[in-house]
């Protein structure tokens, strides 16, 4: 973690980072539905990707070169829509249309919606294995795209995954970075109490994969592993990143009940206000 | 069984096929599932190892890296046994590749009761139904290795996902390879009846309709291996100028071409229709054409159930 990372990045990030809370809130409150939790967790690895590590041209998604990212955890969807209006690509106020008929934003990330998401995600256990194949078509082409995996924690119980793990393991992707949002809860409670996937980082090293553990909330780190996965050869990056669910928002910090449930009025008022706007404030 | 045609494998003619092309398009790339030599895909690895995957036994991931390397704009080529392919990796098919319009083709082999001694876990009857309900799927059941030779370009070259269903046994030839996605091919003209066959059972057809001749019975053939799209004029124009419809297929008459062809009918012209095939049932071991006898896919059955279209529309008494 040698490269600099000058605390004017950091603060940026933290104000991209809270526009896309902000932007959380206000979607599952104006949908009705969505998922909350899962999407404040990540959204400072979305931030730290889409505004700090990725080379993509927002003005042409479908560009050869790109970096991929594929949000295997597709139920973070308002975390992505959030990120992709935090950079422009979507105008704000189509935030609001999240889950209703005839939007682009469904509820979970749609490639044949919007151009911007590299795979239409969300029957948990699937976003590996394209990514695997992605990896694998940049590598036969010789492109230097690289491939970010977002990978949820509940999403580590299922066979799919370590299906597609060991794969990117055996065809040492080192293109390949799969980031593991270990918020620790899943739909019915913690991972540990329902189906432990502890020792988890151990469990990826036996797959093969150069694996960094950090705090999922702090930007030098998530950069610092970004970074660190770059200069890896001959296999694939595992970053374990630990965050808390519902990031940002007090009421909804580590409870499990926040995943798939949309904020009341008076939750989501409170919600902005401790990100520091109110939901009457008009869209940038 | 036909004595007198010439069989040929179709899992030969895939292989072969597969190599060709990818001599021809140094993109594609093909995967399986730790049985590339029993699906012929070998044939291909050794000719260009390094667009060759095997990923061993994970059939529902191979579907999601297949769909990932189509993503990029490769033409991609997964194989494995039809009741992996469409029955254990069913929703990884569904999501990752058809939801994602992902340019994959699934060439299934050992589809059917055909699979033989392996037994009913293997046999496996319900592919088309599962593969044909998928939105964007195009779905092909070759009667024998000239259309399967034609079908597998024919699907490389039309954008999009698609499933290809080959049996385990050789099969005699009966079409001339002039295959095209969306036409029927009318292998036998015919006046008072037409049996509309897939598979295996267009032999069988052939055979039955050739018997039926020497009775002064008019049978058309149709060979739909085309299952999605599938050739709606011609159904509608065989039930219109023959009356009734006896369709043969080695799937459950549940959900399978019978099916399509009944609802096809009733909503457009309604005329007649039986269907022949797998009961619902699971399979069990046997030996292979014996095991098409034994679940109600004999000749006799097939001759029966064309006396007794013939009879409903009054062609005999």
């Amino acid at each position: 973690m040698a490269e600099e990372i000058s605390a004017e990045l950091v603060s940026s990030l933290e104000a991209k980072a809270r526009e896309i809370r902000r932007s959380i809130i206000r979607m599952t409150y104006a949908a009705g539905g969505g998922h909350p939790g899962g999407s404040l967790s990540v959204t400072d690895l979305l931030t730290a990707l889409f505004f700090g590590e990725m080379r993509y041209d927002p003005e042409h998604p479908d560009g050869p070169d790109r970096d991929r990212l594929v949000l295997s955890k597709g139920h973070a969807a308002p975390a992505f829509y959030g990120a992709l209006a935090a950079r422009g690509v979507i105008p704000a106020a189509e935030l609001l249309t999240l889950r209703k008929l005839g939007s682009r934003l469904q509820g979970h990330v749609d490639r044949n919606k919007l151009p911007w998401v590299e795979a239409a995600t969300g029957c948990l256990g699937q976003g590996i294995g394209m990514s695997v194949g992605m990896a694998l078509d940049a590598r036969l082409a010789r492109r230097p795209s690289r491939v970010y995996a977002i990978l949820g924690d509940g999403e580590c119980q299922a066979g799919l995954t370590w299906e597609a793990l060991m794969a990117g393991g055996h065809y040492r992707l080192s293109n390949l970075t799969v980031i593991l949002d270990r918020n620790g809860l899943e739909t019915d409670g913690s991972t540990e109490s329902i189906m432990s996937i502890e020792p988890i980082a151990d469990k990826f090293r036996a797959f093969r994969y150069h694996t960094i553990e950090i705090d999922g909330h702090d930007f030098r780190q998530i950069l610092g592993a970004l970074a660190e996965a770059r200069r890896v050869t001959e296999q694939p990056t595992a970053i374990v990143a630990r965050t808390v669910k519902g990031k940002g928002v007090s009421f909804m910090e580590g409870q499990h009940s926040w995943h798939g449930k949309a904020p009341s009025r008076a939750e989501a008022e409170q919600a902005l206000a401790e990100l520091g706007a109110s939901l009457e404030a008009p869209a940038r | 069984m036909s004595a007198s045609r010439p069989k040929e494998s179709l899992r030969d003619a895939y292989g072969q096929t597969l190599a060709e092309l990818g001599a021809l398009d140094p993109r594609m790339v093909v995967l399986d599932a730790d049985l590339s030599g029993s699906t012929r895909t070998a044939l291909f690895g050794q000719k260009f190892p390094e667009r060759f995957f095997n990923v061993g036994v994970m059939e529902p991931t191979m579907m999601t890296i297949a769909a990932g390397l189509a993503l990029g704009g490769r033409t991609v080529f997964a194989s494995t046994f039809a009741v992996f392919a469409a029955g254990q990796a069913y929703n990884t098919v569904r999501q990752s590749i058809c939801y994602n319009h992902a340019n994959v083709k699934i060439v299934a082999t050992h589809g059917g009761l055909l699979v033989g001694g392996d037994g009913g876990t293997h046999q496996m009857v319900e592919d088309i139904g599962l593969m044909r309900g998928l939105p964007g799927m195009t779905v092909v059941v070759p009667a024998d290795a000239p259309t399967t030779r034609a079908a597998v370009r024919a699907v490389a070259e039309r954008d999009g996902p698609a499933y290809l269903r080959l049996p385990r046994e050789n099969l005699p030839v009966v079409t001339d390879g002039s295959f095209k996605i969306g036409v029927a091919a009318e292998l036998r003209s015919g006046a008072d009846l037409t049996i509309v066959a897939v598979g295996a059972l267009v032999a069988r057809a052939l055979e039955v309709a050739e018997e039926l001749s020497h009775v002064g019975v008019s049978t058309r053939v149709l060979d739909l291996a085309s299952v999605k799209p599938f050739d709606a004029p011609a159904l509608l124009r065989a039930a219109r100028e023959t009356g009734a419809l006896l369709v043969l297929e080695e799937h459950s008459v549940l959900t399978g071409v019978g099916a399509l062809v009944a609802a096809t009918t009733a909503e457009n012209y309604p005329v007649p229709v039986r269907r022949v095939g797998v009961p619902d049932v699971f399979g069990e071991s046997g030996e292979p054409w014996a095991l098409l006898d034994r679940y109600g896919m004999s000749k006799e059955r097939i001759r029966e159930e064309a006396w007794e279209l013939l009879r409903l529309r009054g062609k005999v008494q």
